[in-house]
């Protein structure tokens, strides 16, 4: 679909245009950075700076340059279902981070409530049995950006995600290699970067120790088949499949069995939503219940053509997008042309698992000239379906609400 | 703030967005860099990078010193310029939660002008 990418595809015309506003600064860039993306949020501010800056980075919308963070431009998940690793969305919180990693150096410790210690280097990890899952990695708050009335923080558009294939080993024979004592009851994880500021809290998350042994949290060292770009947490990252990326722990070098719940302000203060259905509660709503964030909710996108598109008339319109169950696999996709009245099963691509982005393809036959909104919905294997309506919370999590395009037919 | 400053916020937040994009040092490869590690079929390959240096002041003179002085220790000024239309008393609430959650080393007497020039950014397009 040329309509793709005449309109998402950032404008050199309309950098030529803010250039007026630019003159004699001085600086350089390559060419391809010269332009900016506009992710529509409402209200604004917008517009974003691609940049090519970072290293084992392609072009990235720059949401923050320290401590990073990169969205994946969104033309990007129209090529396949799984995002290059140069082009893997990067967030991190606290900006000292190692620019270099030795890997013949590098070791993760295993301790706390376990019979043996263990300091693992990347080789003897390597040397271990070898698991390999496809997973979606999404931010919490994935398409913050789209809330409405707005609020605080990383401010998103759809891009804050990516799906790969991880490879590496199960984080429960890890575990099982040191002996978990009687009484543990999570594990915790933490990394090699750091506060800036004295005494601030170190970015570090747990999980429940039943959820730590099921057998498919993994320690990854491969990324599509590459080892992982340093911004997206070379040499080993934590995998947690169905979950939000903030469990998936980036230059993992640190793994703690607890024996008693973990109170440390990542999991007791920040990333929680409130317990109701869909995380969602009234602006300005208090004394509610909250928990920490956990699983993901399906989603499903359009691809192949972009909000205020403008596609040709008198031929058929093909669709094309992605979808995720969130913990589980896609059961069904459909479109609706008629603001959700009647939806139209789509064809399902391959099935690269149930944590992966699954590929949609429908037609819509000869559409009429004028506007057409067009809207996408997954339900998932376990027969949730995406809300007409969008959650709201005051951090801005989990949003999942069906997605739509408004098109003109030409 | 005057209005001719907010809009210097406005479209300088713009023109500094893109002082990120110039290119990456070269570096000398070190001895660590070299280093692999081997086993059942993987290499994997020791890394050294540079991060782009943010470089980047928030813009409005005198206006910004406050700010400027406080908070770049720990970040940049992207995302900063680039929150919705916020009330001075939500800033105000980013402000407190920087230095008490997140310990940023701010004296209390530089917290008024930090707060007066978040509340008065521009939020254009």
């Amino acid at each position: 679909m040329t309509s793709f990418d005449r309109d998402r595809t950032p404008s050199r015309r309309h950098f030529l245009k803010q250039g007026s506003l630019i003159g004699g600064m001085a600086v350089t860039y390559p060419a391809w950075a010269a332009a900016v993306v506009d992710l529509g949020l409402p209200g604004g501010p917008s517009q974003r700076a691609l940049t090519g800056g970072f290293p084992q980075k392609g072009p990235m919308i720059l949401q923050r340059s320290r401590a990073p963070m990169l969205e994946t431009p969104f033309e990007t998940f129209d090529r396949g279902v799984f995002t290059p690793n140069d082009r893997f969305f990067v967030r991190w919180h606290w900006a000292d981070i190692p620019e270099a990693v030795d890997v013949a150096a590098f070791k993760v410790a295993v301790r706390g409530h376990v019979n043996t210690p263990l300091s693992l280097s990347m080789a003897d990890l390597l040397k271990m049995p070898r698991v390999d899952l496809a997973a979606v990695n999404q931010c919490s708050g994935n398409s913050r950006g789209y809330f409405q009335p707005r609020v605080a923080g990383g401010q998103w558009g759809n891009g804050a995600m990516g799906n790969a294939r991880w490879t590496g080993v199960r984080l429960r024979d890890v575990l099982d290699r040191a002996g978990i004592k009687s009484g543990a009851v999570a594990v915790r994880f933490n990394g090699l970067d750091q506060p800036t500021a004295d005494t601030a809290p170190d970015f570090i998350k747990s999980l429940d120790i039943e959820h730590a042994r099921d057998g498919e949290v993994m320690l990854a060292f491969e990324m599509n088949g590459e080892q992982l770009p340093l911004l997206n947490g070379f040499p080993l990252r934590l995998i947690v499949p169905g979950w939000y990326a903030t469990y998936w722990v980036k230059m993992l070098n640190d793994i703690e069995v607890l024996d008693a719940p973990d109170k440390n302000f990542w999991m007791a203060a920040a990333y929680r939503i409130p317990d109701t259905p869909q995380a969602n509660v009234a602006p300005g709503q208090t004394g509610f219940k909250t928990v920490p964030i956990n699983r993901m909710v399906p989603r499903s996108f359009f691809t192949n053509v972009a909000d205020k598109a403008t596609v040709k008339s008198g031929a058929a319109l093909p669709l094309r997008g992605i979808a995720f169950g969130g913990d589980c696999g896609v059961a069904a996709v459909e479109v609706s042309a008629d603001q959700g009245k009647s939806w139209k099963k789509a064809t399902l691509g391959r099935d690269a698992g149930a944590y992966s982005f699954r590929q949609w393809t429908t037609q819509l036959a000869r559409p009429r000239s004028g506007k057409l909104t067009l809207q996408v919905r997954c339900t998932n294997t376990k027969g949730e379906v995406q809300p007409g309506e969008p959650n709201w919370n005051g951090s801005g999590f989990m949003r999942n609400v069906i997605e739509q395009v408004e098109l003109t037919i030409a | 703030m005057t209005p001719t400053g907010k809009s210097v916020v406005g479209i300088g937040a713009f023109m500094l967005a893109l002082g990120v994009l110039a290119g990456l040092d070269a570096r000398p490869i070190s001895a660590a860099e070299k280093s692999t590690v081997t086993a059942n079929g993987v290499t994997l390959h020791s890394v050294s990078t540079k991060f782009p240096d943010p470089g980047r002041l928030f813009p409005g003179g005198s206006s910004a010193d406050a700010i400027n002085n406080n908070c770049l220790a720990c970040h940049s000024i992207g995302m900063v310029l680039t929150q919705p239309k916020m009330s001075r008393a939500e800033w105000q609430a980013e402000v407190n939660k920087m230095r008490n959650t997140y310990k940023a080393p701010v004296a209390d007497a530089d917290v008024p002008a930090i707060v007066d020039y978040l509340a008065n950014i521009a939020v254009g397009k």
